[in-house]
């Protein structure tokens, strides 16, 4: 009997009836997250409904050296909520209960497998949201969202989760249940955890601050011939000190995309727009709104919508937020990538990507959160013809080198699961991958949460990194002499 | 080779320790002066040859907060790594190096139009001393602390091994964010040698307005009963009129960017200054001076801010006579922090537990952030500071939300308290301290639990 079946065994003690999923046809259905050509058949699949049953059966992982991998709702992109097919999944997905609401204090406690939308949901009629807005909201679960810090369209005015979380309860994987919490002195391990991919332990009660709604809301969509245009506009609206809550752009080929799927209906003969939105009280967004305007019109745009109702501005949004579902209809295959650059290198890179698609002969269509720079590209193939595949691969990792070239960074809010571990070595020295690995010891010395994402290969707690000690084993042993 | 000698050839500035280098009552041997990143990993590497304890410092200004380090052997001394390597304006991110002055950034910054939206409230405070006290000011109600504007750092280890995490980009969420770990770790993780921010540009207008409690404390026949007991005959008409207002202006769609509080001693006036910025400023503040009308005196707008604002507070002079604190006295700071529901009481709390404790105290801070600061008159005599914090604490911790940390105390004191109070993970940290600093010599038992 393998170790996995001795802790199968075990686990229908420590979990209610049916929360343990060992037939085959039900396991395939975990077998991937969003990224679905990373697949692996989970060893067994375990649907806790609280806290101390995460606890226990992580404690079983650890008896029995078994990895674990925490999953929400399986939307993540990077393969992160891959499984292992030695090891055990742990589902969060019966763990969906929103614990408290307290708007004196402004903050709500959920369980890790609420949506992203239910919270918002459970509070909008107090005039209250919570503020991290991935476009997977519907469905993405808040213990996934903190595990890979989510952003949003609105992430440049409001931040990310780890700017909205205030506590996390986590099963450690030593199989503790700790608190970890804003409000406490000492070290920010509450920070370090958010965005540590399921590598850190397993989120199982959250408190998120809510946040106000906002006065006044205008949404509008800027139409320019070109993508330099629309990115000169962006810059200048940057410049002249206004924060717009969103700023997202999308190409000619994203366009063409989504008015294929949606009819979304964007001026005719834009090769670039620029979907944006300002909020706040309602005289600080009339002003900006007279000064992004104005700045659009001298960049040259040839045409300005501005949503006079609630339909407006979801007839707006429906064309960025179908985009990457909405270039199957132009391509049999796409992928979608995440990578980030400053703001000042996007005209540089976007030729750096035109140069790429020509070189490589694939299409790549670009939508992206031009405020932060955060670049979506989607690469176009066609998996019939022999080799595209491959080729569509190279551009996408092309695009990464690109960006890190240019100062930025391999992921925005993807992630790295196991898609993007291999780059992670263009980003960052052996330094920087074994200093983040003491963390990663500190919380998990045996490696058993998640282990093969994130980082590359990493070494074992305890093994000593390149600095040395001592003698080295050779000159003790008279085998050498060191000069 | 000995020690100093080992220092001298690393090429690194070094001068024998005086008087002005002590770190809380310890006495450094040497001072070592680097200008890179580079060359605090060659002192570093010193340091673990010859097993030496290293503290950081850079403006000095709060190195006497915190306990005394167990060992301090060397003061490394960043103030020599006092350049901005990189402002790209048109990212609206900057990188500093960690002994450049709060002051000194804003400076470079201005020029650009743009800001750091972090206010410090202790003048020649560096970015490093930033970052490893997560000390913030009125704005965090806005912006955040350092920790939410931080997006890359380069630390070096006790080992002297150089790493950093994040980048210079605003969205980035490839690896560990080890900034968030090394901010608010008073040096005990590694040596920050330099940070990269997001930036805001600089708001088109700024205005301030302001209200008075005129009558904080009154003295009435109801007597005060807390949970069955009865504590004390004097009602609070502060957290009376805090608790009407307050909410109703933090929550205003006026989008207030800070509301502070400054109450210097428990008989004189509390003012509270609300902070509005951006475009229409002066509009908005006017619509919540008429909010705060409702139920503060003196309500008005200004342009300037109220000349306590953004700074810790001043201790009262005490009027009877001085403690018999002895040894020197020094600073003592409290930092308090509660949810926003218990905040107008919290505001209360220091004066009473001051009175139990026969003291005077000065409180001022963020009602909007809910955190505030403590300060007692430094000569307050060190039985009394331990019994103020202890009913400070209590109150605060009773509902298990608030938190007391000791920030400043002189030794005769701090020996008689626990600084930091209620932790929820502290053998996880002790975890990381260990892995990050296994042989315990970058500041060592500064930190919490002896860390
Ligand atoms: C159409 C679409 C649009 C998207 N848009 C965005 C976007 O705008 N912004 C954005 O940031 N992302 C976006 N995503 C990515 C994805 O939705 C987010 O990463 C999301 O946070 C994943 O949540 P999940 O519940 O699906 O997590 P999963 O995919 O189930 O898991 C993701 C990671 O979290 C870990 N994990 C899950 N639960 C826990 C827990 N309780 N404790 C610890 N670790 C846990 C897993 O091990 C895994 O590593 C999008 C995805 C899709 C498919
Ligand atoms: C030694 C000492 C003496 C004191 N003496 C006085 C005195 O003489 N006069 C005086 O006015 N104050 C006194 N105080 C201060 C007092 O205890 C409170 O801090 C303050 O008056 C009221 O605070 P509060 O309203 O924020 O919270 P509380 O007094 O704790 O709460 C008021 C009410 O709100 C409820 N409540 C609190 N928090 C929440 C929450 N998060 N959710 C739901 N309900 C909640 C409580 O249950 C209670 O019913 C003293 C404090 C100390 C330490």
């Amino acid at each position: 009997m393998s170790e996995l079946e001795r802790l199968t065994a075990r686990l229908a003690a420590v979990l209610p009836p049916d929360a343990v999923v060992t037939d085959p046809v039900r396991l395939r259905t975990y077998e991937c997250d969003g990224l679905t050509h990373h697949r692996a058949t989970p060893g067994v699949v375990v649907l806790p409904e609280a806290a101390e049953q995460v606890a226990a059966v992580v404690r079983l992982c650890g008896e029995h050296d078994v990895p674990f991998v925490a999953r929400g709702s399986g939307t993540g992109l990077s393969g992160g909520a891959l499984p292992r097919t030695d090891g055990v999944l742990i589902v969060t997905s019966r763990m969906r209960r929103i614990l408290e609401i307290d708007i004196p204090n402004r903050r709500a406690v959920v369980e890790p497998g609420v949506t992203n939308l239910a919270i918002t949901e459970a509070v909008r009629d107090r005039g209250y949201y919570y503020a991290p807005d991935p476009s997977s909201q519907q469905v993405c679960s808040i213990g996934g969202n903190v595990a890979e810090n989510s952003g949003g369209a609105h992430c440049l005015k409001y931040g990310f989760t780890v700017n909205h979380v205030l506590a996390a309860e986590i099963v450690t994987p030593d199989g503790d249940i700790v608190e970890l919490s804003a409000m406490d002195p000492g070290y920010d391990l509450l920070g370090a955890f958010i965005g540590s991919e399921g590598t850190l332990g397993i989120a199982t009660k959250i408190t998120v601050r809510l946040s106000r709604a906002p006065e006044a809301v205008t949404t509008l969509l800027a139409a320019f011939t070109g993508i330099e245009a629309g990115g000169r506009a962006v810059s200048a609206i940057i410049a002249a000190g206004v924060v717009p809550a969103a700023i997202e752009m999308m190409d000619a080929l994203a366009i063409e995309a989504a008015e294929a799927a949606v009819h979304c209906r964007y001026p005719a003969g834009a090769g670039a727009v620029l979907v944006m939105e300002l909020d706040g009280p309602h005289a600080e967004v009339e002003h900006q709104f007279a000064a992004v305007e104005r700045i659009c019109r001298d960049s040259g745009a040839f045409e300005i919508r501005v949503a006079a109702s609630a339909e407006e501005r979801a007839a707006i949004w429906r064309g960025r937020k179908s985009a990457f579902a909405a270039v199957g209809r132009i391509s049999p295959a796409y992928i979608v990538q995440d990578g980030v650059v400053p703001r000042t290198a996007l005209p540089r890179v976007l030729a750096g990507i035109d140069r790429l698609q020509e070189e490589y002969g694939i299409r790549v269509a670009n939508v992206f959160h031009a405020g932060d720079g955060n670049l979506h590209p989607l690469v176009l193939f066609d998996d019939a013809v022999p080799g595209e595949a491959e080729r569509a691969e190279a551009v996408s990792g092309r695009i990464l080198d690109l960006c890190v070239e240019h100062g930025g960074s391999i992921t925005g809010e993807h992630g790295v699961g196991v898609d993007k571990a291999r780059y992670m070595p263009r980003m960052f020295t052996e330094d920087d991958l074994d200093t983040m690995q003491l963390v990663r010891c500190a919380f998990d010395p045996r490696g058993l949460a998640n282990p093969g994402k994130v980082f590359p290969t990493p070494r074992l707690c305890g093994e000593v990194p390149g600095v040395r000690r001592g003698a080295h084993p050779l000159v003790e042993a008279g085998l050498a002499e060191q000069f | 080779m000995d020690a100093r000698d080992a220092l001298e050839a690393t090429g690194v500035a070094v001068r024998a320790a005086g008087d002005g280098d002590e770190v809380a009552g310890a006495r450094p041997r040497w001072v070592a002066l680097p200008e890179s990143a580079e060359e605090i990993a060659a002192v570093m590497r010193v340091c673990a040859a010859h097993d030496l304890a290293a503290v950081a410092t850079g403006g000095g200004t709060k190195l006497h907060w915190g306990a005394p380090p167990s060992r301090c052997d060397v003061l490394v001394d960043l103030c020599c790594m006092n350049r901005v390597p990189e402002h790209t304006a048109g990212d609206l991110v900057v990188r500093a190096q960690a002994g450049v002055t709060v002051e000194a950034l804003a400076r470079t910054l201005a020029e650009g139009g743009q800001e750091l939206a972090l206010d410090v409230p202790v003048p020649g405070t560096t970015v490093g001393g930033l970052l490893a006290t997560g000390i913030a000011g009125p704005r965090r109600f806005r912006h955040g602390t350092a920790r939410d504007l931080l997006i890359g750092v380069t630390v070096v280890l006790a080992d002297g091994t150089i790493a950093k995490s994040g980048g210079k980009v605003v969205k980035n969420v490839a690896g560990y964010d080890l900034g968030k770990l090394f901010t608010g770790s008073y040096g005990t993780l590694g040596i920050i040698a330099d940070a990269t921010f997001r930036l805001h540009p600089l708001p088109a207008a700024r205005a301030w307005v302001t209200a008075t409690v005129e009558r904080p404390v009154t003295e009435t026949v109801e007597p005060y009963v807390y949970e069955g007991k009865t504590l004390d005959t004097t009602s609070t008409d502060v957290a009376a009129s805090l608790r009407a207002v307050i909410p109703a202006v933090t929550e205003s769609p006026l989008e207030p960017s800070a509301v502070e509080v400054d109450w210097p001693d428990v008989e004189s006036p509390c003012t509270v200054a609300v902070l509005v910025e951006g475009a229409a400023a002066a509009e908005r503040a006017k619509a919540l001076c008429a909010l705060m009308g409702g139920g503060l005196s003196d309500a008005q707008v200004a342009e300037e801010p109220p000349p306590w604002w953004g700074r810790l507070p001043e201790p009262p002079v005490p009027d009877g006579p001085p403690g018999t604190g002895g040894a020197g006295g020094g600073e003592i700071l409290l930092e308090v922090r509660n949810i926003p529901y218990r905040l107008a009481g919290s505001f209360v709390g220091p004066f009473m537990a001051a009175r139990e404790a026969g003291v005077r105290a000065a409180v001022r801070g963020s009602l909007a952030s809910h955190v505030f600061h403590v300060a007692l008159p430094p000569d307050t005599e060190p039985g009394r500071v331990a019994a103020f914090t202890g009913e400070l604490r209590a109150h605060m911790e009773a509902d298990g939300e608030g938190r007391v940390v000791v920030l400043a105390a002189p030794p005769e004191a701090a020996r008689r308290l626990d600084r930091w109070g209620r932790v929820g993970a502290l053998p996880l940290m002790r975890r990381v301290k260990e892995r990050f600093d296994p042989d315990r010599r970058l500041s060592p038992g500064r930190f919490l639990g002896g860390i």
